[in-house]
C-alpha cells in the first residue's frame, strides 16, 4: 500500500531526519580525521604481529580502533603484506576496519541503540577473527 | 528522534571539538591535517548526503511499515536478507552516513537481524576491487568477498540472537 503522504512531507522528514543526524556525524568525521592526524602508519606495522592467535586479535583490535575509507585500509594492509605481516592479522585487520567501528560507537549508538550497536560491534569483533583464518584456510586450499 | 538525544549529539561534538583545542596544546602540529583531511571527507561527503535524502524521502513516501516488514521485517524470510545484502554491498559512503537511514528502517520494524546483516555487507566494496585485486590477488579477493557475505548471515543471526537472549 502506497502512502498518501505528500513529497514535500517526504522530503522534509528526510532533511531532519539528517538534520537531527548532523551533529553527530560532523563529530564523527573530525575524530576520524584527528586519530588519523595522530597515529601514523608505521605505528601500526610495528604493532602487529604474526601469530596466528595474537596477530589477528592485535590486527582486528587495531582495525576497530582506526577509522576511515576502507580505500586506506586496503593500502595499510598490502603495505603490511609486503612488509611480512601475516595474512591472518591483515585480513582480520582489513574486516574490522569496516565492520567495526569504535569511534562510530557513539553516533551507531545514538542512532541505532546502545545494545545494538555494542552487541553488533562485538560480533562483528569476533568474526573479523573468524573470517581471517577462514580466508587463510580457503587460500591456501584453492 | 528526541531533544534529549538531539542535546546527546551536540554534546558528542563539543567532546571532539575540546579534544580537538587539547590536541592544539599538546601537538598544534596535527591539528591542522587533522581539520584538512575532515573538511576533504566533508566536501566528499556533500553528494552522499544528498542521496541519502534522496532515498530517505522515497521511502517516506512509498514506503509504509507494513510493506517494509513485508520485505525486511520478522515474516521477511528469505527475501529480506537477500534484499538487505544485496543492499549492503550496493550501499556508498562512510558507515555513519547510513545511521539515520537505518534508524528510520528500525522504526519502521525492521529487524535487527537485517540490519547487521546489512552493516556487514558494506565491508564488499565493488568500487575497491581492482586495489584489493592490485595488492592481495584475484583468488583473496573473491575468497574474502565470500566468505564476508557469509559471515553477514551469521553476524545478522548472532547479533539478534544475543539481543533476544539478553533482553
Amino acid at each position: 500500500m502506497v502512502s498518501a503522504r505528500s513529497w514535500k512531507n517526504a522530503v522534509f522528514k528526510a532533511i531532519k531526519s539528517i538534520w537531527n543526524a548532523l551533529p553527530v556525524i560532523l563529530g564523527v568525521v573530525l575524530l576520524v580525521s584527528l586519530t588519523k592526524a595522530i597515529v601514523p602508519s608505521k605505528t601500526v606495522a610495528g604493532v602487529l604481529s604474526n601469530s596466528m592467535i595474537i596477530g589477528p586479535l592485535i590486527g582486528g583490535a587495531l582495525g576497530s580502533i582506526l577509522a576511515g575509507n576502507p580505500v586506506t585500509s586496503y593500502v595499510i594492509g598490502g603495505e603490511l603484506i609486503k612488509q611480512g605481516v601475516g595474512l591472518v592479522t591483515v585480513t582480520s585487520f582489513l574486516l574490522a576496519w569496516v565492520t567495526v567501528g569504535i569511534v562510530q560507537l557513539p553516533a551507531e549508538s545514538i542512532l541505532l541503540g546502545k545494545r545494538f550497536a555494542l552487541t553488533r560491534n562485538a560480533v562483528a569483533f569476533l568474526l573479523s577473527i573468524v573470517g581471517a583464518l577462514m580466508t587463510f584456510v580457503l587460500v591456501n586450499i584453492l | 528522534m528526541t531533544s534529549e538525544k538531539s542535546y546527546t549529539g551536540w554534546y558528542f561534538l563539543l567532546a571532539v571539538l575540546v579534544a580537538y583545542g587539547v590536541t592544539f596544546i599538546i601537538a598544534p602540529d596535527k591539528v591542522s591535517p587533522a581539520l584538512s583531511f575532515a573538511a576533504n571527507i566533508l566536501g566528499q561527503l556533500v553528494p552522499v548526503f544528498v542521496l541519502i535524502i534522496g532515498v530517505s524521502a522515497v521511502m517516506n513516501y512509498y514506503i509504509k511499515p507494513n510493506s517494509l516488514a513485508r520485505y525486511m521485517g520478522k515474516e521477511s524470510g528469505a527475501r529480506g536478507w537477500i534484499i538487505t545484502t544485496v543492499s549492503g554491498i550496493l550501499s556508498t559512503g562512510p558507515i555513519y552516513m547510513w545511521y539515520p537511514l537505518l534508524s528510520e528502517l528500525k522504526k519502521h520494524g525492521v529487524r535487527d537481524a537485517l540490519l547487521a546483516n546489512f552493516l556487514y555487507n558494506r565491508a564488499v566494496k565493488i568500487p575497491l576491487m581492482p586495489l584489493l585485486i592490485f595488492y592481495f590477488g584475484v583468488k583473496y579477493a573473491a575468497v574474502l568477498t565470500f566468505v564476508t557475505v557469509f559471515l553477514s548471515f551469521i553476524a545478522g543471526w548472532l547479533t539478534e540472537k544475543i539481543l533476544e537472549v539478553t533482553k
